[in-house]
């Protein structure tokens, strides 16, 4: 810290100056924030020694009226909480009710789920790229990265209609099966996707800039971080491999065949690096899924939670009745309750539901990785200067809806 | 996971050193659950968190739930995780509600666990549960002026009142 302070330009001038302390509040509406996050800050000179973060301004309350729905109209609602990774606020919802009501997804549902989640993660991962490189000053990276993340929104667009907030995942399996030529534009996107990768490393690695302000900046120890219940990339560029997607048994991964990314110190180009690792990676699983992804139904058969395919609407009684009564009550759950975790971009997304037999949840709770990791920003920020602390709150890639639900 | 039998020896260990802090177990939908003593909770996560043969030493959630009607009625949820083992373990700790003018209380594990900082002012801020000895707990996601308990069961859906109530004024 001191030889930090004999850095800034004050330190030759009088006491009173440097030791001065200056509260600062940026945000709530503030670019670099990421969101609707406000840092109330303490400075001294240019170093943060204090800063404390306030959340909820975009707190929407989804988890209680999630407790006014039925079962099947939860899905859109929270996939609306971490707005870049929907697919895996659907998978951790629907997979924690299929455990509730004990619905095993057919094989090609888990395939297709696992690749929209990859897709997904690429996506988040872009998002967070192109925005953080724009706050260290490399602009023309978000216009790159945001091309790629168009060739993903494509994609989605392509199988479910919609470019965000698809709800593709249904409980059972998902909606709809890929459509003709998906396949074809998503093989072409996995030969791809690592060339652009590389392509942004050949554009920020070398660059003098973009290495001064990450190198060094921001680390936090394994130890501190597994204390304050860090998860994800953050983790992972201290040092920890630890990933859900090899430790749990959850859709496909267990097929699957990837790496997992580590750092060695933890700092703010560890962070860059890992991320950046797992966009190749994700790719990677990708292309597994599309090689071998199985024949057969693309969501399971109980007509009991499952809505029943249209063309059987006009021909069977017993399927309109089924229809009537999932569209108008929906299924019942028995009592119980159910806390399924899976690895989101930022870390352990888990959801817990409880259920009291009627068609409502009673409760849905998100554990939210951005809530949780947003713990660990003070540790990132403190003594160091208040540009780094904006890197650092980029490489920490909080995402607000997500904080605040 | 432990399973049924794996959750009764785990019980039986933990009587030895904390008699009572388990008053029961639950292996439901294969997820295994310890119901504490809410008096001994924090000597139980101690204990399954210290202990090497348990080494639950992550807790990946606390969360709140309201299981009204049911008696005691809040649940107190902490979803430990040993990651040598890759096991979860759900420690349930159920809450009285002592009525209209008190609000249930139970100690803060905020010195075992620091993420559950943030995750306990939470729980406080949507159901009114007090964590003892929490370093700072007031709302985190609602206003500080705030009143009520909005996730209880009893506080209906729509009891927030509309704060920009001009087009309602003005179309009736």
């Amino acid at each position: 810290m001191a030889d930090l302070l004999a850095d800034t330009p004050d330190a030759g001038l009088s006491e009173d100056r440097t030791t001065e302390v200056m509260t600062v509040n940026i945000g709530p509406h503030h670019p670099a924030t990421h969101g609707v996050l406000r840092l109330v800050v303490d400075l001294e000179g240019e170093i943060v020694r204090e800063c404390k973060p306030v959340i909820g301004y975009v707190h929407t309350g989804i988890e209680k009226s999630c407790e006014d729905k039925s079962y099947w109209k939860v899905i859109p609602f929270v996939e609306r909480m971490d707005y870049v990774s929907y697919f895996f606020q659907m998978e951790a919802y629907c997979g924690a009710v299929e455990r509730l009501i004990g619905l095993e997804i057919p094989p090609r549902a888990k395939y297709l789920r696992t690749l929209f989640l990859e897709l997904n993660r690429i996506h988040s991962h872009l998002v967070w790229l192109g925005t953080t490189a724009l706050d260290l000053g490399a602009i023309s990276m978000l216009w790159y990265c945001f091309r790629e993340r168009d060739r993903i929104l494509d994609l989605f667009e392509m199988a479910t209609g919609q470019r965000m907030h698809t709800r593709y995942f249904q409980v059972g399996g998902v909606i709809e099966d890929i459509p003709l030529g998906f396949e074809e534009k998503c093989r072409k996107f996995v030969e791809d996707m690592p060339v652009r990768v590389g392509q942004y490393e050949a554009l920020l690695d070398r660059n003098e800039v973009f290495l001064q302000r990450t190198k060094g900046v921001g680390a936090v120890s394994r130890e501190r971080l597994l204390e304050l219940g860090v998860t994800g990339p953050l983790l992972r560029a201290a040092g920890e491999p630890w990933d859900l997607r090899k430790a749990f048994d959850y859709l496909a991964y267990p097929e699957m065949d990837f790496k997992i990314p580590v750092g060695t110190v933890g700092d703010n180009y560890d962070r860059y690096r890992v991320r950046m690792a797992e966009m190749v990676e994700s790719t990677r699983i990708v292309g597994q899924c599309l090689e071998a992804l199985p024949e057969g139904p693309f969501i399971a058969e109980d007509r009991k939670y499952v809505l029943p395919p249209r063309s059987e609407l006009s021909t069977s009684m017993e399927s309109l009745i089924h229809h009537f009564k999932l569209v108008t009550e929906g299924f019942r759950v028995e009592p119980g309750e159910v806390y399924y975790g899976i690895e989101s971009p930022r870390g352990e997304l888990g959801c817990f539901v409880l259920a009291d037999g009627s068609a409502k949840p009673a409760r849905v709770h998100f554990r939210d990785p951005s809530f949780v990791n947003l713990q660990a920003f003070r540790d990132m920020a403190v003594d160091t200067y208040v540009a780094d602390m904006i890197c650092s709150l980029g490489m920490l890639d909080p995402i607000l809806g997500g904080v605040d639900r | 996971m432990p399973d049924a039998p794996g959750l009764e020896l785990i019980r039986g260990e933990v009587e030895s050193d904390h008699p009572g802090a388990v008053l029961a177990t639950s292996f439901d939908r294969e997820q295994a659950a310890l119901i504490a003593d809410p008096a001994q909770v924090l000597d139980l996560l101690r204990w399954l968190r210290d202990t090497p043969a348990q080494g639950y030493s992550f807790l990946s959630s606390l969360h709140v739930a309201d299981y009204l009607p049911a008696e005691p009625r809040f649940g107190v949820h902490y979803e430990l995780l040993n990651r040598e083992r890759v096991e979860r373990i759900r420690v349930k700790a159920m809450l009285a509600d002592p009525g209209e003018d008190a609000l249930p209380e139970i100690d803060s594990c905020v010195g075992l666990f620091p993420t559950a900082h943030a995750q306990e002012r939470e729980a406080f801020d949507f159901f009114g549960v007090v964590f003892r000895g929490h370093p700072e707990l007031t709302r985190i996601l609602l206003p500080d002026d705030y009143v009520g308990w909005p996730q209880r069961r009893d506080f209906p859906v729509g009891g927030e009142p509309v704060t920009f109530t001009y087009s309602e004024m003005a179309r009736g």
